[in-house]
Formats: C-alpha cells, sequence, structure tokens
C-alpha cells in the first residue's frame, strides 16, 4: 500500500492521506475524478471495483465517500473523500465514466442529500420524485409531513432528464431526451408478475426487440437510512432483515459483525457456527426461490413449486428455531438470540441427501429442457468488464467469470475454516447464472455438512452492555449476501444512534446493469434476464 | 338384432324412441323444429358441462404434478369447485373501461366461443352422436375453427392496452402459422383415409386406425397434428399470447366477469376439440378397438357404449396435453415461428408426399396385411 499512497501524491498533491483501518484519502472536488482515474488505471493494483459510493452530511460540508476495492482481490479497499460547502447549490464532479455503478448511486444521493454530478448523463433523482420537498438525508431536513402530502392524483410520466455537462464553455445545464418521439413504449411494472417486486421499467420496443430501458426506483422506498439515525443499534438489526427479506439472516449478520468489531466484543464459538450454518440455509433459501422465480418467469410453473417444496423445509427449521420463517431475528449484537432445539442438527443432517436428490431431479427436470436452453444460453450477455463496472457481485458477477466472494476474499465468521469451492463461470449468460445458482446451493451443503457436527458446546452470545454506543469512528463491513456483496456503513459520532447508517445493496446493481444486458434482445427475454438476475426491490428502495 | 340387444347403453335406442314418439303426433315440420331445439340445447349444455369438467380434472391433474392437494373444499374432493366457480364469475361484475373500441371489445368474446362452438357440432361423440355428418367435416372443422383468431384479435385491439396488443399480434402470427401446420397434417390423413367425412373415416378404421394403417407418414402427421394442435389452443409452452409472467395475461388483460369466462371457455373447449379431432382422425373416434378373425372379443367391445370409446381416447391425449403444458417452460415468438416454418411445415409438405406414395403403391397396412387388419 505504500506505493499506493506515492502513486496518490504523484497524481493530486495537496490529498489528505490518513492511515487509518483503511487507507483514507480526501481530496477537494475538482481533484476527485483525476485520483479515482489514476487509482482506476494504476497497473500495479487497479482499483476498479466500487463497493460503495456513500453520501455524507458532516454538518458544515456535504459529500461523497467512495470505497474503492480491486476487482482481483476484494480485500483491497482504499476511501476516497470529497465536500463541498456550498449548500445551496453542491456540485460535485462524476465517476460514472470510470465506474458505471455510480451512474444509479449519485442518483440517489442527489435525491436523498441534493448533490448533483457534474458529467452525470442522466440527473434525476432516483427514488424520490422530482418535486420532493428537501433531501432527507441532510441534517436540517424538515420532515413535516404536509410539506410532501400524499397525492392521489395520476401523473404524467415524464420522459426528460436534466443533466449538468461541463463544456469549453463551462458548465451548461440542459435537459435531455431519454426514448425518442416515436417510440413504442410499454411500462413493465410496477405492477407487473415478474418484476419481482414493484420495479418499473421503461422500455421502449421495437416490435418484440427491446430498444431501451430506463429504470424508475422508489415505489417502496422506506427511507432505512435516515430512520437509522433515530434509532438505537439493535433497534436497526429489524431493519436489515427488511433490505434483500430472501437473506435477511445474511444482511443481520453484516450489521452485527460491523457493531461487534466497532465495540469489540468476541463472539462466541457456538454463535459462530450457528451464525454461518444459518447463514448458508439462507442461502440455500435464498437460490431456491430465485431458481423457481426463473423457471417461472420461463413459463414452467411445476418447476416453481418444487423450488418451493424444498423451500418450505428450510423455513420449517428456521421456524424451529426461533419463531420467524422469512424473517428470522436470529443475530444479535454479540451472538444469536435463541439457541438451536434439540433436533436441529437432524432436520438439517436429513435435508442434505434430501437436497441433492433434489438437485439432480431439477436437473433432469428443467437444466437440459431443450426449450429452457434456448431461452438461457447466449441470452443477456454480460462480460466480466461490464460485471466490474457495474459491480455486479453474487452469482451473477461470477457467471461473468469474476472471483467476487467475498467469503474467500475476506473470510468471517468461519469461512476460513471451512473447505469449498467458488462457482465460476465464464458464458456470463442467463445460463451460467442459472446453473451458477444450483452450484452454489451443493456448495452451501457442503459447508452445512463441514460445520453441522462439531458445534462446540458454550455460550450463544456474549452480553454487550445494555446501551451500546460504538467509538467515533468510521466502520465498513462487507458481506456476501445470496445476491452478491452486502455492506454496511457506520459513521458514528459516539452516540448510541449512528450518525449515517449506509447499505450496500446488491440488487441495486444487478438492476443497473439490466439496460445494458438486455439491449437488442426480445421482451420475452427481458423477463427471463430478470429472473436470472434475481433482484430483490425492496433492497433497492433502502 | 343382436347388436342392439347388446349394446343397452347406447344412445341410438333413445333417440330412436324419441324420433318415432315425435313423429307419431306431429307434422314433419315440427318434428324437425322440435329436434333441433333438442340437439342444440344437448351441445350446449355439453358444451358447458365438458368445460367444467376439463377445468376441474385439469386443475386435479395439475395439482398430482405439481405435488399439491388442488380443489378439495367444495364437495368431496372439491368435485363441485367448478360449479362454484363458474356461479361466481356469472355474477361477476363486468367492469367496463374507458377509452376501449366498446363494440369490438364486447364482440371479442363471441367470436371466440362462437367458432369453437361450431366446430364441436361437427364432433362424432358416437355412435349416432353426430349432430351434423358433413360430406367436407375435415373441411369444414378446419375453416370455422380458425374464427377464434378474429376474437383474440379484436379483443387485443379494441381494449386499447398495450400488453393485450402485444399478445393479439403474437396470437395472430402463431395462429396462423399452426392452422397451416394442423391442416396440412388432416390432409395427409385425407389422402389415407380417401374421404373428408367423419363417418366415413371412422368406418374406414374399424380394424386398422389410421395412425398404423399409414405408419410411417401417420405417426409423422399425428405427431405434428399434436404439436400444432396444442399451439392453437394458445396453451403452453405455446401460451405466449398470454404469457402471464411477461404480459400479465395478453389479450384478455382488461376482460371480466363473464367475458373472461368466454375466453377462459373456448380455451378449454378448444383443447377438447383438438383432442377430438385426433381421435376421430387418427384413433378411429368412437369406434371399439376391433380385431379380424375374432368374433367373440368384437362383440365384447361392443358391450362398451361407442361414446365411452370416444370420450377415453380423447382423455388420454387431453392427458398428454396436459402433461406437455405442465412440464415444458414457454418458447419465444420467434422460436415459436421458427419451429412452424423452419421445421414442421417442411416436413409436413415432404410427409404428404410420402403418403400419396404409400396410399398409391399399396403399401398401407390394410393392403400389405389384407387378411390381418
Amino acid at each position: 500500500m505504500e506505493n499506493i499512497k506515492k502513486v496518490i501524491l504523484s497524481a493530486v498533491k495537496e490529498a489528505v492521506i490518513e492511515d487509518k483501518k483503511i487507507l483514507t484519502v480526501t481530496v477537494e472536488p475538482d481533484k476527485l475524478h483525476l485520483l479515482a482515474k489514476t487509482l482506476r488505471d494504476n497497473a500495479e493494483l487497479q482499483f476498479d471495483y466500487l463497493v460503495k459510493l456513500i453520501g455524507m452530511d458532516w454538518g458544515e460540508k456535504l459529500g461523497v465517500i467512495y470505497l474503492l476495492s480491486t476487482s482481483k482481490d476484494l480485500s483491497k479497499e482504499i476511501v476516497l473523500k470529497t465536500g463541498t460547502a456550498d449548500r445551496e447549490n453542491p456540485l460535485l464532479y462524476s465517476v460514472t465514466d470510470l465506474y458505471e455503478t455510480a451512474h444509479y448511486n449519485e442518483r440517489e444521493v442527489y435525491a436523498l442529500l441534493g448533490i448533483r454530478f457534474i458529467n452525470n448523463p442522466d440527473m434525476r433523482r432516483f427514488f424520490l420524485n422530482s418535486d420532493w420537498v428537501g433531501f432527507p438525508l441532510r441534517k436540517d431536513y424538515d420532515a413535516n409531513p404536509e410539506l410532501n402530502p400524499v397525492s392521489v392524483e395520476s401523473v404524467e410520466m415524464v420522459d426528460t432528464a436534466p443533466r449538468i455537462m461541463e463544456t469549453a464553455d463551462g458548465l451548461v445545464e440542459e435537459t435531455v431526451n431519454i426514448f425518442e418521439d416515436d417510440d413504442y413504449i410499454i411500462n413493465i411494472g410496477p405492477q407487473h408478475p415478474s418484476t419481482h417486486g414493484v420495479m418499473h421499467f421503461r422500455t421502449a420496443l421495437d416490435g418484440e426487440i427491446v430498444k431501451k430501458i430506463d429504470v424508475h426506483s422508489g415505489y417502496i422506498h422506506r427511507g432505512i437510512e435516515k430512520l437509522s439515525e433515530n434509532l438505537t443499534y439493535p433497534q436497526i438489526l429489524h431493519f436489515t432483515d427488511r433490505l434483500d427479506y430472501l437473506s435477511a439472516n445474511i444482511n443481520r449478520h453484516a450489521l452485527c459483525m460491523c457493531v461487534e468489531k466497532a465495540i469489540e466484543i468476541e463472539v462466541p464459538e457456538r454463535a459462530q457456527y450457528i451464525r454461518t450454518i444459518m447463514d448458508e440455509l439462507n442461502r440455500i433459501d435464498s437460490h431456491l426461490l430465485a431458481w423457481s422465480a426463473m423457471t417461472n418467469d420461463l413459463g414452467a410453473t411445476t418447476a416453481f413449486i418444487y423450488g418451493m417444496r424444498e423451500r418450505e423445509i428450510i423455513l420449517d427449521i428456521f421456524d424451529k428455531t426461533c419463531g420467524g420463517r422469512l424473517i428470522i431475528n436470529q443475530n444479535v449484537i454479540g451472538g444469536v438470540m435463541f439457541d438451536i432445539y434439540a433436533d436441529f442438527q437432524k432436520d438439517v443432517k436429513s435435508f442434505i441427501p434430501y437436497m441433492r436428490t433434489k438437485l439432480i431431479e431439477y436437473d433432469r427436470f428443467f437444466s437440459h429442457n431443450v426449450i429452457a436452453l434456448g431461452r438461457m444460453v447466449g441470452i443477456g450477455n454480460m462480460t466480466k468488464e461490464e460485471a466490474i463496472t457495474y459491480a455486479v457481485t453474487g452469482p451473477a458477477g461470477r457467471a461473468s467469470g469474476w472471483s467476487c466472494d467475498i467469503r474467500k476474499h475476506q473470510p468471517y465468521s468461519l469461512y476460513n475454516k471451512v473447505e469449498f469451492k467458488e462457482v465460476i463461470r465464464t458464458e456470463g449468460d442467463s445460463y451460467a447464472r442459472y446453473l451458477n445458482r444450483l452450484d452454489e446451493i451443493e456448495e452451501s451443503l457442503h459447508i452445512i455438512e463441514q460445520l453441522i457436527d462439531n458445534i462446540p458446546a458454550g455460550e450463544i452470545i456474549t452480553k454487550p452492555k445494555a446501551i451500546i454506543r460504538i467509538p467515533e469512528g468510521e466502520y465498513f463491513q462487507r458481506i456476501e449476501a445470496a445476491k452478491g456483496e452486502f455492506g454496511v456503513y457506520i459513521d458514528s459520532r459516539g452516540d448510541k444512534t449512528p450518525y449515517r447508517m449506509k447499505f450496500r445493496s446488491p440488487s441495486m446493481a444487478l438492476v443497473s446493469v439490466m439496460p445494458l444486458i438486455c439491449q437488442g434482445e426480445k421482451i420475452s427475454d427481458l423477463i427471463g434476464i430478470g429472473g436470472s438476475m434475481d433482484y430483490v426491490i425492496p433492497d433497492i428502495d433502502r | 338384432m343382436i347388436l342392439n340387444y347388446s349394446q343397452p347403453l347406447e344412445f341410438t335406442n333413445l333417440i330412436t324412441w324419441l324420433d318415432t314418439a315425435l313423429r307419431s303426433s306431429m307434422s314433419e315440420f315440427w318434428v324437425l323444429l322440435i329436434e333441433f331445439v333438442l340437439v342444440a340445447v344437448g351441445l350446449l349444455a355439453a358444451y358447458s358441462v365438458i368445460a367444467m369438467i376439463l377445468i376441474y380434472a385439469e386443475r386435479k391433474i395439475t395439482a398430482f404434478f405439481q405435488a399439491r392437494f388442488g380443489p378439495n373444499r367444495v364437495g368431496k374432493y372439491g368435485i363441485w369447485q367448478s360449479v362454484a366457480d363458474v356461479i361466481k364469475i356469472l355474477l361477476k361484475e363486468i367492469i367496463h373501461i374507458n377509452r376501449s373500441d366498446r363494440f369490438l371489445f364486447f364482440a371479442a368474446p363471441f367470436f371466440m366461443i362462437i367458432a369453437s362452438m361450431l366446430t364441436f357440432g361437427a364432433i362424432p361423440f358416437g355412435k349416432f352422436l353426430h349432430a351434423v355428418d358433413f360430406n367436407i367435416g375435415v373441411l369444414y372443422v378446419t375453416a370455422v375453427s380458425s374464427l377464434g383468431i378474429i376474437g383474440v384479435l379484436l379483443a387485443g385491439w379494441s381494449s386499447n392496452n398495450k400488453y393485450s396488443m402485444i399478445g393479439a399480434m403474437r396470437s395472430g402470427a402463431q395462429f396462423v402459422s399452426y392452422e397451416l401446420s394442423a391442416g396440412f397434417a388432416l390432409m395427409t390423413i385425407v389422402v389415407l383415409a380417401g374421404t373428408m367425412q367423419f363417418s366415413e373415416m371412422i368406418e374406414g378404421q374399424r380394424y386398422c386406425w389410421n395412425l398404423f394403417n399409414g405408419h410411417i407418414s401417420s405417426m409423422i402427421a399425428f405427431v405434428i397434428y399434436l404439436i400444432s394442435g396444442h399451439a392453437e389452443t394458445n396453451r403452453g409452452p405455446f401460451d405466449l399470447p398470454e404469457a402471464e409472467s411477461e404480459l400479465t395475461a395478453g389479450y384478455h388483460t382488461e376482460y371480466s366477469g363473464m367475458q373472461f369466462g368466454f375466453f377462459y371457455l373456448a380455451e378449454y373447449l378448444n383443447m377438447f376439440i383438438i383432442a377430438s379431432i385426433a381421435t376421430t382422425v387418427f384413433l378411429g373416434g368412437w369406434m371399439p378397438i376391433q380385431i379380424h378373425g375374432l368374433e367373440t372379443f368384437n362383440q365384447i367391445m361392443w358391450y362398451i357404449p361407442s361414446y365411452v370409446w370416444f370420450f377415453a381416447k380423447t382423455g388420454v391425449l387431453i392427458f398428454l396435453s396436459l402433461w406437455v403444458r405442465w412440464s415444458f417452460p414457454r418458447l419465444r415468438i420467434d422460436q415459436l415461428l421458427n419451429l412452424e416454418w423452419k421445421y414442421l411445415l417442411p416436413i409436413n409438405l415432404v410427409n404428404i408426399v410420402v403418403m400419396v406414395i404409400i396410399v398409391l403403391t399399396g403399401l398401407t397396412l390394410t393392403d400389405l396385411f389384407p387378411g390381418l387388419f
């Protein structure tokens, strides 16, 4: 990392470098793009993966924190910070041309903090309506409901986008049309059976062929990050379950780990075992649902029900362990809330061989069906470079040949003790993503198999203090959720509530790449590709 | 005479009795009028009853495919579920939508239902259980069954909904394509049977079904007919016009209440019609299994009423259709048209020529083994 410092200083002399847990570099707004470009193109360590883009209100300054990582080794991290003191019209430079994933994230920052980004091609607010009054994540936000009354009026969609571009004559504010005048546009969503939630794709069609997709999101935006700022950490835990509800346990694990690291408590061995096993069961559950939903998107209803049948067994195990089926309130700060029940090991051990026979059944029933192959092979191609620049992680990223499993790169819990394969395919099409999930179920079974007989006796929780106060500082935690990399960022000022809480949503990256990979495909394939990406909308609309 | 005694369950007896009874007391005109009305009422009743049975059967069979129970609340094993559904759908409000083409919107379901009803009338359900026995039966059936597409196109157009429109356009392309294959497959058998009349066709299959009589060529025609017939009914894997995961409900998205019910009924009846035509043309229709030289066996077979034979054979084909429907994922529109225009149609055209050669050179089973078949 010493070399990196030299690289940074040679590019931007004024950069302020702090040696924290993660190397942190603060620069002026006009130098940020240059710095990011230098880091991305740095031959030795290419910081080409934008993990998180976090909008911040530091009080006097508004700004953005970038967590960068290298696509080859996800444990190498660097944090960039920039900010502006202009609270009336804050302008920063966009990094969309370097990292495509920044596009939607910058739009989100605009909606929630009011920072506009120069050179972002489409500077609409992402989650909120264009007429929303105030910027929720700012500390001086007025949450008076009268300012933003609930409207029941039907509002016409406006297909124009404002943006600020930098030209030779300075900054130019302009408005661009998203679609051409005579485009045949249909709304896929927000009420549509196959968008897996209230996602809204405005789709321009040329006959059956998709010309362009415009993503509208935010129909169930709940402002979880804002809510978190007024709640204590044990209270915030409940929100994590409601992000990607299909990997509820894994999300919650991430926040627990982040807090545990910050307040420096050790989680008992037994709790680690329980957490890891539950995480993997949760992953199987999520992948099964993804498989089922994808087959249903392709029109095979029976396969859908088969997937649900197996998922039911896992849900029953969850139910018996802690009473929850979808939202499992199992992880708490310091350990787990409930110990496993007497027959837990027996149930899980009988599930493993059963699931294996069912994987063979899936393989026979669907994976080699000639129609299914026609609908998946070579459809929705995503290259490795695209996966990295759009930050598409999880089974979808690995289907494009990108080794991006946090469990391998930054092992947490017990993942350095167990042996498992990272499933990587290089085809990058729907079929590779589909097969990746089935193979990951097998790997998860393998992980559980190694742990289930060795659960040590002992405590299940190290009780933290009654009121948890995190020492001042910034904390990052990354974790491998079922759909990709999930992340937590806490900025604490030493209070019992966080100053700023940010969740990295894997689904947002999955959706952001949809317009690219669906272009030129048939409308039926848009649905099929959506199924193969397996996004969950509440995860995006945090 | 013996046959009459041995077939106590055939409808023939009832029909003959009714006819003589009427004729003894009325003039020719009134007799015919009453009989026409009776036949029409009978057909309509059969139409709805068959649809209800099919809906129940599909739900139950699908449930077993999918490791579920299916309907089991209304009556024992849920047998009254369809009846309850019909009552519900009759009572439901028909939602009027703004900015639609009112007249065409209301007319569309009738096109659907009339087309399938017209076809329904020409099907021989059993011995003498045949409303009209056209001498061009096959031609008539192909002609009227293709009227249904008008309903689909009108529904899609008049709904003023983009999903419906895409669904209707897909349906149009699909129907026109597969109608061709289905027609050619039937023509192949017309070449073999030498007639277009259903009754003669069935009589000709007394000892050897057309499916076996024309061996290779017939088998190919049979498979093609099943595929394209299945496609014509808009059911999976060819359910693109509806494609609920893409187009919500395709061409009938905007329909509600009994208007939707008409589309729904027509879909099931079309499935039945396709299966019954396949039965009649390929599998000997209502004719019981008969073997040359085994007179006692043949007599015993006749004990089973002809309509039971018909419905049994049709049932097997319907089961096949359900099996396919619930196993395969959906095709994409270009794949669907590829299958038809690049594979089925050329095979079909060659197949007709092959059939002509088989018939002309006397290579059919009846020609080769006259004593046996």
